[in-house]
């Protein structure tokens, strides 16, 4: 691969960055300007489409091919963006609105153009304080300039973005808890049909997006499809179903390297790559034990597995759940299993939204079972336990609404798979004499 | 609908709250909003204020206090500290100290994870990630991001709290 030059980072690091005059100095809007004259709505949809380009929020859907499932005969259309960025590992969305927001807010309105929505919601997660700030600065420096409000541009269209706070809970990042959250609810998933594109939030057809999704749209509309797709990975010709992994992505990479931070390159760097390459290699000269492909639930790699790319197909065939948010979290040689476990199985049972009991009930057990055994109280029964709850939770298994439960249980799956010795050893060594026990299990009559 | 000298909800709140009804096709849509005014303004949301806040949104007090709950955002007893700190313990800062970070900020003032010290200055609590793993391990303080926070800043950091 030659070097490639960023372009989503492009103004990362430029004083004033955050500011519309930068921002246009530095060619910000030029792509709005010209696609609100000359293009027409269908025209930025059709080129979405040509561009391959997939959500960057974690299912990989691809992004043209939503906006095409709205219902064109109800009104209104919403577009709400997602910024509810949670996953832990993950930060790319929060350096784009805090460094970049008018280069978010311009894929924001070529992408509501595009669909037809004349009211955005920008639904941002709490914990963003700096994002908020200059989010909310640059939205007002359009509607100064007439790039919201009734008439952008004088074409006509309008489109107006309103900015909205969540309250620190990860299931909003799940598009119905989002809309459900945006509509003043408990953030309870919806059963899907009906698909946010013919119900979404409040009952009209509903497109939902991620922030660097719609940055990457406002990349396609400036630089074109055939640029977008000479970068990344092109479909698997064996395999039909697959959209390919095309474009530039944003990689989180954080843990135990010698340089966190978020690096861009095309899809399908390997992790390898990413260690060795941008993060400046595994921290203190040790060596690498495993890692986060692409935030904590899509699973564990062992270090023999690093040469795994991280485009959409990448992370799947070494047995994790997908790439996810392509966010590589890396644990160095001296790093226990269990307590990277524990970790994950905690972060699960407390954001789980309770509404699925085999979520709500399978998190809090593997998060019991997590603690007994940490603490020196695990039994090797324990392990049978945890798989069973990891093959039985989620979307795959048909068991849950969303895929929280998939996410929670996939580095249980991959810890038992790819680290069984390593949790045996440390059951057996730290519960010596009673590891192997068994406590009989009483019969129960339910009543009813 | 009680007296407006009895009211914990200040005309400013009501406001506040108010300009968010254009902006939205329903009023229960601005229960989350209307929260954060409040609980910028009082620094929890007690049961009177859900009952006010239901008043202005045409809701069942109940609608308002299910929202509230499920986000366990908002104190509801008492009001936070003046400063309100997260620690965050997902895997990035986990990996990088978050545990002893936070032991150590709770020695330091005399605090367990969840409390409020007894001058009223600081609530410390744990937190889901953050979104700032580089900057591992991270507090957010208020409106205040810290950055690879080590024992001598989270000292710095408590002796800057009013």
């Amino acid at each position: 691969m030659g070097e490639y030059e960023p372009v989503l980072l492009a103004n990362v690091g430029v004083a004033g960055s955050h500011t519309r005059a930068v921002y246009e100095s530095r060619g910000g809007y030029e792509g709005l300007r010209r696609a609100l004259c000359d293009m027409s709505p269908a025209d930025v949809t059709e080129r979405v489409k040509a561009s391959g380009l997939r959500g960057r929020g974690g299912a990989g859907f691809p992004t043209g091919l939503k906006w095409t499932f709205l219902d064109k005969k109800a009104t209104p259309v919403y577009f709400c963006l997602n910024a509810d960025e949670s996953e832990p590992g993950t930060f790319n969305n929060r350096i784009l609105m805090e460094e970049d927001p008018h280069q978010v807010l311009e894929g924001l309105i070529l992408s509501c153009y595009a669909t037809g929505a004349r009211t955005a919601y920008y639904y941002m997660r709490y914990e963003y304080p700096l994002a908020w700030e200059r989010t909310r600065a640059a939205i007002d420096e359009c509607y100064a300039a007439g790039l919201l409000g009734s008439n952008l541009l004088g074409t006509g269209y309008a489109l107006d973005v309103v900015l909205h706070r969540g309250a620190a809970a990860y299931i909003c990042g799940e598009e119905t808890g989002l809309i459900e959250s945006l509509e003043g609810k408990r953030a309870w998933p919806r059963i899907k049909p009906p698909f946010p594109a013919i119900e979404g939030a409040f009952r009209k057809p509903t497109v939902v997006n991620n922030v660097e999704t719609v940055s990457c749209v406002r990349q396609i509309i400036d630089r074109g499809v055939d640029w977008f797709r000479s970068l990344g990975v092109p479909p698997d010709p064996k395999n039909p179903r697959d959209a390919g992994s095309f474009g530039p992505k944003l990689y989180c990479l954080s843990g135990h390297v010698e340089r966190p931070g978020c690096y861009e390159g095309p899809l399908g760097l390997t992790v390898r790559e990413l260690i060795d390459r941008f993060g400046g290699g595994v921290w203190k000269g040790r060596r690498g034990k495993a890692a986060i492909p692409g935030g904590i639930s899509m699973g564990l790699l062992r270090e023999d597995e690093f040469d795994c790319p991280l485009d959409f197909n990448g992370p799947g065939r070494y047995g994790c759940l997908g790439l996810g948010t392509a966010a590589v979290v890396v644990m160095d040689e001296t790093v226990s299993i269990v307590d990277v476990l524990h970790n994950s199985c905690r972060f699960f049972a407390h954001e789980s939204c309770g509404q699925c009991t085999p979520c709500r009930e399978g998190t809090a057990w593997a998060y019991k079972i997590l603690q007994r055994i940490r603490a020196g109280h695990g039994r090797l029964l324990d392990i049978e336990l945890l798989r069973g709850i990891g093959d039985t939770i989620g979307i795959m298994p048909g068991t849950t609404i969303c895929g929280l439960a998939d996410g929670a249980a996939w580095p249980i799956k991959n810890a038992i798979a790819k680290f069984r010795d390593e949790i045996e050893t440390h059951i057996k060594t730290t519960n010596p004499g009673h590891y192997g026990a068994t406590r009989p299990v009483p019969e129960r009559h339910s009543a009813h | 609908m009680s007296q407006p000298s009895d009211r914990i909800l200040t005309d400013a709140m009501i406001a506040e709250i108010r300009d968010y009804f254009p902006r939205y096709p329903t009023r229960q849509a601005v229960t989350l909003p209307a929260l954060h005014v409040v609980n910028r303004y009082l620094r929890h949301v007690p049961r009177r204020a859900v009952v006010e806040i239901a008043e202005l949104l045409e809701l069942a007090p109940a609608q308002v206090e299910d929202t509230l709950t499920f986000y366990a955002f908002f104190p509801q007893e008492r009001p936070h500290g003046k400063t309100r700190a997260w620690v965050c313990r997902s895997i990035s800062c986990h990996l990088r100290g978050a545990e002893e970070l936070m032991d150590h900020l709770c020695r330091q003032a005399k605090v367990q994870p969840g409390g409020t010290t007894s001058d009223g200055r600081l609530t410390l609590e744990h937190a889901e990630c953050l979104g700032a793993c580089e900057h591992a391990p991270c507090v957010l303080a208020g409106d205040q991001l810290l950055k690879t926070v080590t024992a001598d800043d989270a000292d710095r950091f408590l002796r800057s709290l009013r």
